[in-house]
């Protein structure tokens, strides 16, 4: 259930005030949020909320932190228009108004005893992140990790502090890639799907998340076929234009799924033969 | 419940009370068409239409509507904005009464929208069965002929008085309090199955479906790749005139403004369509329906498929014959398309 709810009206955000804020690349901003009511936001990792810049607008946003950390929740925001411009502008101690958390979660539990194998594209990273990091603060649970993270280029990277820290993991594989290098790049070049040839995964033994820009998702799909991952372990987490969060504008369906209720985490066993989903 | 009639004089005398002390809303003329709006004289009142041109569910879901307002500063306030002006509903035809009936459910599924409960709350429906039908009318086709929920009152033209159902303690409380209604007889009952039985008639011998309701939505889901949806969208415009006149279209947008003093200001939603082109873009110049034929399918798969599914399999079409009338090249009346496709 949305904790961050006004009981009168289901489209009423309740506020939050920003802890603390920081640019991530030229496009990207950090922020750590707190409930003004107290409350924990109480959030599964990969479900995202409604954030408000009030008479502007509102947005939805992943929230990127795991909910193993108690006392507050993060986004990473990418400059994409008028409210994620105008999140753009705000600094520690500015209030914003917040609904959620909505929709599915990553299969946390279910994977629990299994190998994952994250790949994120991109702003991927940032959903993909409150699972990553509630799989490391809950290490012992899980088996294999590995993470395959591909940006653009070496300057839209972001967490690097913490990717330089997983790195640094012996019980992690962290294998990163940049579509164009520049002088200071000395890992891998070359689209994400590249990452797959340097990677074994067991079959019966891994799950597979998925996220990034649309245009990724088919690529990196038939990859993870070929490794013989089956379909219902392969998760996805879509993007839709959202008015509501709630299933009732329409703006976010996907044939007859809604992607604020029904998702936006998906296996694709759910969506794969879903003629709009991909 | 029970069952009463009334003269069309003593009916005459129900409607003046009801306009002198309540909040009424019902069909008037309007050129050679006919649509819903507040009444002040009973002369008014049209009860033999055949459609209006907009559907009554502006009446619970405005084409604007405020959600909250809010007062920006050191302390932020966001005042929810619920609206629940009493109001009675006259003259609602069967096939809008089982779309309200559907709209009932949908706003109510999951998350309940407390906007829409408070209007609907506030409403008293006196629900008509219709004595003509509009050239477009295929409703007959479409279980919508008769309803039997959803309303306080249901009045039934049997001649020279209205059969009137009393659904509700709200619908008898109103007819006790302004009109002499009298029990009904034997005869009015056969009289009213009669004109009950008689109603898909109404609609004109072409404006039939000519499948069985319930295979529509499995043939419709085995239609998703036809060459119709490319053939028929060539000539769409994306006005979205078909989404505004529907009664099962509810879908809408969600805007802010800020007054000058930029300190105070309003989170409205208004009605939008999704045959308009931005419907379904996000961030980045992608669009999830940028084909004008995805878009179109998509309506025709929501009446049919999408929100049927939601309603228990009930088709969320009730062939009230607006956007068969109001698309001006013609192109996406129900009849002709569910006659190709579900034969
Ligand atoms: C589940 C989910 C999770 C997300 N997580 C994140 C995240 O963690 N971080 C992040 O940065 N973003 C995330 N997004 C994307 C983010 O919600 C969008 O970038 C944001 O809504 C854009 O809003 P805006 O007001 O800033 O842009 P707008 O001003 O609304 O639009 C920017 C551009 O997008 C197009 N556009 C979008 N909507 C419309 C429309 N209705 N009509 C016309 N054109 C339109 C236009 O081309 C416009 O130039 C997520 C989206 C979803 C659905
Ligand atoms: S009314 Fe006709 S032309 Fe306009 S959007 Fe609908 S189908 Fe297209
Ligand atoms: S789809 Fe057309 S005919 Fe069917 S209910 Fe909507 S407006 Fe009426
Ligand atoms: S975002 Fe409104 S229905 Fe999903």
């Amino acid at each position: 259930m949305a904790t961050a709810m006004n009981d009168k009206s289901l489209y009423a955000p309740v506020i939050a005030t920003i802890e603390e804020a920081k640019m991530l690349t030229t496009t990207e901003k950090y922020f750590k949020l707190k409930l003004n009511n107290g409350n924990e936001l109480g959030h599964k990792p990969g479900q995202f909320v409604e954030v408000s810049v009030l008479g502007i607008g509102e947005a939805p946003i992943s929230i990127s932190s795991s909910p193993t950390q108690k006392g507050y929740f993060e986004l990473v925001v990418r400059n994409a228009g008028n409210v994620t411009g105008a999140l753009h502008k705000l600094e520690a101690g500015s209030t914003v108004g917040i609904r959620g958390p909505f929709g599915t979660n990553f299969p946390y539990e279910e994977t629990k005893g299994r190998d994952i194998l994250f790949v994120a594209g991109g702003l991927g990273l940032a959903p993909a992140r409150s699972f990553i990091n509630y799989v490391l603060d809950n290490r012992g649970d899980y088996k294999d990790v590995t993470i395959l993270f591909g940006a653009k280029s070496p300057t839209e990277r972001f967490f690097t502090d913490e990717l330089k820290k997983i790195s640094e993991m012996k019980d992690v594989n962290l294998l990163e890639t940049v579509d164009n290098g520049d002088a200071s790049w000395t890992g891998n070049t070359g689209v994400i799907t590249t990452l797959f040839s340097k990677i074994n995964p067991n079959p019966n033994t891994t799950s597979c998340v998925v996220v990034g820009p649309p245009i990724m998702y088919k690529f990196v799909i038939a990859e993870a076929k070929k490794k013989d991952i089956t379909d219902d372990n392969i998760i996805v987490s879509l993007e839709r234009n959202m008015k509501c969060g709630v299933g009732k504008c329409g703006h976010c369906q996907i044939n007859n799924l809604y992607c604020c209720q029904d998702g936006p985490v998906f296996t694709l066993a759910e969506v794969g033969q879903i003629p709009e989903a991909f | 419940m029970t069952a009463k009639t009334l003269s069309k004089e003593n009916f005459k005398k129900f409607a003046e009370n009801l306009v002198k002390s309540e909040r009424t809303i019902g069909v008037k003329a309007k050129e050679t068409k006919y649509e819903f709006g507040n009444i002040n004289n009973a002369d008014e009142i049209v009860m033999d239409y055949d459609v209006t041109l907009r559907s009554p569910r502006t009446f619970f879901q405005p084409p604007k509507e405020k959600l909250f307002d809010f007062k920006l500063g050191a302390n932020t306030e966001i005042k929810p904005n619920i609206e629940a002006d009493p109001f009675v509903l006259l003259g609602i035809h069967s096939y809008d009464l089982k779309a309200l009936n559907q709209m009932d459910i949908i706003w109510d599924e999951n998350n309940a929208d407390q906007h829409y409960k408070a209007r609907r709350n506030a409403a008293t429906v006196i629900a008509l069965e219709p004595t003509q039908a509009s050239e477009w009318s295929f409703w007959g086709s479409m279980d919508s002929s008769t309803v039997d929920k959803g309303y306080d009152l249901l009045l039934t033209d049997i001649g020279n008085k209205y059969y009137v159902e009393v659904g509700t303690e709200k619908g008898a409380n109103l007819l006790s309090k302004y009109a002499s209604a009298e029990d009904a007889t034997n005869d009015d009952n056969t009289a009213r199955d009669k004109v009950r039985s008689e109603l898909p008639n109404l609609c004109k011998a072409d404006r039939k479906v000519k499948c069985d309701t319930d295979g529509i939505t499995a043939s419709m889901k085995n239609s998703y790749n036809n060459a119709i949806w490319e053939k028929l969208a060539e000539k769409c415009y994306s006005c979205g005139s078909c989404n505004l006149v529907c009664p099962t279209c509810y879908c809408f947008d969600v805007k802010d403004t800020i007054e000058l003093d930029l300190a105070t200001g309003q989170r409205t939603r208004k009605w939008d369509g999704c045959l308009l082109e931005p419907f379904a873009k996000v961030a980045g110049d992608e669009n999830f329906r940028e084909n004008r034929a995805d878009r179109f399918r998509h309506r025709i798969l929501r009446k049919t498929v999408y929100v049927a599914d939601k309603l228990n399999g009930e088709l969320a079409c009730v062939g009230c014959g607006r956007c068969s009338s109001t698309c001006l090249p013609d192109i996406t009346d129900p009849v002709k398309i569910l006659n190709e496709l579900c034969s």
